[in-house]
């Protein structure tokens, strides 16, 4: 099976390291995996902002980047989310749209893994769901079925799967509100080492915050978290 | 009614920074109702009753010049006055020629968005009416001086303690008086006004066309008072508001009350049909009924192909409580009637985008409203049409929109994006605290901490 990767712009610049397990992880379980290196960025953020034709542009050119692979994986269920939901919006028949998942997602959907190793036994871990990965995919058991099975413990947080506040180029436009929001996540937060999340912009916006505040949680990126369940056990 | 959305960045700051308490009030309240509404729908088929009322309103509003004809003549038949307001002045001159030629002195009055919306009683108290909310909600935010904060819950910003202060410098309660202390009190006073009062003055949840019934749903029993004491009752009602069959109410009374608070059902639903005492009409009730439809800037949002859905709204807040942005603020910073994710699309469609902004850009776009909306409006997808034409319109900022192309510019070069990547890095703290949007993000948040490299060049060393 063949898949590429699509790091995305965050990725690329801020969780490097993360995408670098991504490989790791996706070549352990037997998968070949391609960096086609004229990708950039989907597009996103001109499209939440409204600038339309930005957007276009930029989706256009990450189809082009992808119009012969047999799967996109992104470490992103935002920008999967663009891809899957606003490509067909945007592109005339965006095929895609269809082969793109984010990472939890295509393994356990698709590649149908139950257990990737024992590496996270003992670890106490809080899952943030991304809106975009939650809502438009619909992605919610998927990762944090993948982290229990590896022996995390995944405490309860009452505020999981509510949104973080960073939206985008809302962290910007209204930072107080934007933070606000944080701080009612990270003041809900129970007991764990470590806030683990699929996306990005949530990941840098929770971290920035909670660095700011002097909390010393650390904001970890998904597809690290699944090498280390998978190396851990291998 | 003045807007004033264009200060929402300021008037959200100091709220959370300078009254802290609203914070507190609002997001105590808010989570309650998302709770009680959560258990409301327990056992039932949400999305199918959802489906069915978005049917349901949407065939109302694309035959809405019918069923408003349907619902005036069973009114008239049944004695009712009806009047036709396309603009807020023909509100306010209808209510003018009711008062002129009763003698109006005190009017009494329900909870009413669309009062608020038209401005009411700052008129009213123009013609030398007065006027007293008879909402308790609404009496507390009167006598502070301040608007609605909330559709349903108009002074879920206040705290017990707020309410104690106010009612004990105004009404002489202990300061420390109970709540039903409060309610006793007020209810004293606003007794006597509804007895006195020639008029009484009500929205209309719903307005059924086939039976010309107006339906209300309340809690405390004085919409009730307000519209069968006094006098003359004038219910004022935004043409939206109509549903064709007096079979589709029940389960619209019983949607719009569980996505509101969670109830079953309003404590009290009030039908009201015609004045009293007519030969045609109801053996109860006043002896004079206006019904005023109301328009407003409706037809105009109703003709765009692109955001006429935000007018299946029925008011009941759910997405007002679930989002999160609404829920560190309140109202106020929204600086219009209608606030939380639907004020942000029905505003600019009511009183121009230009006016409203940046309200549609006041939304993480985290999608929780549509999940709970129950006429499944779409919200987050009519904020992005805003959101589009403002761009379009070149209404939002120089800087914005240069990052922006800068970002497509590069993105559609592969090579430059790269080397973008890599600069990015580069940039050091104090310069990124001074970059305009960044400068934004370290207000509160320590700057992201970029990869040793990126991941292009990891790539390209062979990942182990």
């Amino acid at each position: 099976m063949r898949v590429s990767l699509f790091v995305t712009c965050l990725g690329d610049r801020f969780f490097a390291d993360a995408a670098a397990d991504a490989v790791r992880l996706l070549r352990s379980l037997d998968v070949d995996v391609d960096f086609p290196k004229n990708q950039t960025c989907c597009g996103q953020p001109a499209w939440n902002a409204g600038h339309v034709p930005q957007a276009l542009e930029m989706a256009a050119h990450t189809a082009a980047v992808f119009a012969d692979s047999e799967y996109v994986v992104l470490p992103s269920g935002s920008c999967t989310a663009m891809l899957r939901c606003t490509y067909p919006r945007l592109l005339e028949a965006p095929t895609v749209a269809e082969r793109s998942y984010e990472l939890a997602e295509f393994l356990v959907d698709v590649l149908e893994v139950t257990e990737l190793g024992r590496g996270l036994e003992g670890r106490r871990l809080a899952y943030h769901h991304g809106c975009h990965a939650l809502r438009e995919l619909g992605v919610e058991e998927q990762p944090v079925r993948l982290l229990k099975s590896a022996g995390a413990g995944v405490i309860p947080w009452e505020m999981d799967q509510e949104c973080c506040g960073f939206g985008g180029l809302f962290s910007v436009k209204a930072p107080e509100v934007s933070v606000a929001i944080a701080d009612r996540k990270l003041d809900t937060l129970p007991d764990v080492e470590a806030v683990v999340s699929a996306d990005g912009g949530c990941l840098l916006h929770l971290d920035g915050r909670a660095r700011r505040r002097g909390m010393p949680i650390r904001f970890r990126s998904l597809a690290s978290v699944l090498w280390e369940a998978r190396r851990g056990g291998a | 009614m003045e807007v004033h959305s264009h200060d929402y960045r300021a008037r959200a700051r100091r709220i959370i920074e300078e009254t802290p308490e609203v914070r507190e009030a609002v997001t105590a309240a808010t989570r309650t109702f998302v709770d009680h509404r959560r258990k409301a729908f327990t056992n039932l088929d949400q999305n199918a009753l959802s489906r069915w009322a978005e049917r349901v309103k949407s065939h109302a509003l694309t035959h809405l010049g019918d069923y408003l004809e349907e619902a005036e003549a069973r009114l008239v038949e049944r004695g009712a006055h009806v009047h036709w307001a396309e603009t807020e002045s023909d509100v306010h001159r209808i209510f003018e020629r009711i008062v002129r030629e009763h003698g109006v002195q005190r009017a009494v009055k329900a909870k009413s968005m669309l009062s608020e919306e038209v401005g009411l009683n700052t008129f009213l108290e123009s013609c030398g009416v007065e006027v007293f909310e008879s909402d308790l909600g609404e009496y507390i935010i009167q006598l502070l001086g301040e608007p609605p904060s909330h559709i349903v819950g108009p002074s879920i910003h206040k705290s017990l303690d707020d309410t104690q202060a106010i009612f004990h410098e105004r009404l002489g309660t202990p300061r420390d008086a109970s709540p039903e202390r409060l309610a006793a009190a007020a209810r004293d006073l606003l007794r006597d006004k509804f007895l006195t009062a020639e008029l009484g003055i009500s929205g209309g949840n719903f307005l059924v066309a086939e039976t010309g019934s107006i339906a209300l749903i309340e809690n405390e029993g004085n919409i009730r008072l307000s519209t069968s004491v006094p006098q003359i009752h004038v219910a004022l009602i935004g043409i939206e508001k109509v549903l064709p069959r007096w079979a589709d109410l029940s389960m619209f009374l019983q949607i719009t009350a569980k996505s509101a608070t969670g109830q079953p059902v309003g404590c009290f639903v009030s039908i009201v049909q015609g004045p009293g005492g007519s030969p045609a009409g109801e053996p109860d009730g006043p002896e004079e009924l206006h019904v005023v439809l109301v328009d407003n800037g409706r037809t105009r949002l109703l003709a765009d192909p692109e955001v006429w859905e935000a007018l299946r709204c029925v008011r009941c807040g759910a997405c007002l409580n679930i989002c999160p942005v609404y829920r560190q603020t309140g109202g106020h910073a929204y600086g219009y009637v209608y606030s939380g994710p639907i004020g942000a699309v029905v505003g600019p469609g009511l009183v121009g985008l230009e006016e409203t902004l940046p309200l549609p850009f006041a939304s993480t776009a985290c999608g929780a409203c549509a999940d709970v909306c129950p006429v499944r409006i779409p919200i987050p997808d009519l904020l992005h049409v805003w959101r589009q034409r403002a761009v379009e319109r070149g209404l939002t900022s120089d800087v914005e929109r240069s990052v922006l192309g800068l970002l497509t510019s590069t993105a559609t070069r592969s090579r430059l994006f790269g080397w973008a990547e890599s600069v990015v890095g580069l940039v050091p703290q104090w310069a990124v605290q001074r970059l305009p949007l960044l400068r934004e993000w370290s207000l509160g948040r320590e700057t992201p901490r970029a990869s040793g490299r990126t991941f292009r060049e990891l790539w390209d060393e062979d990942i182990e």
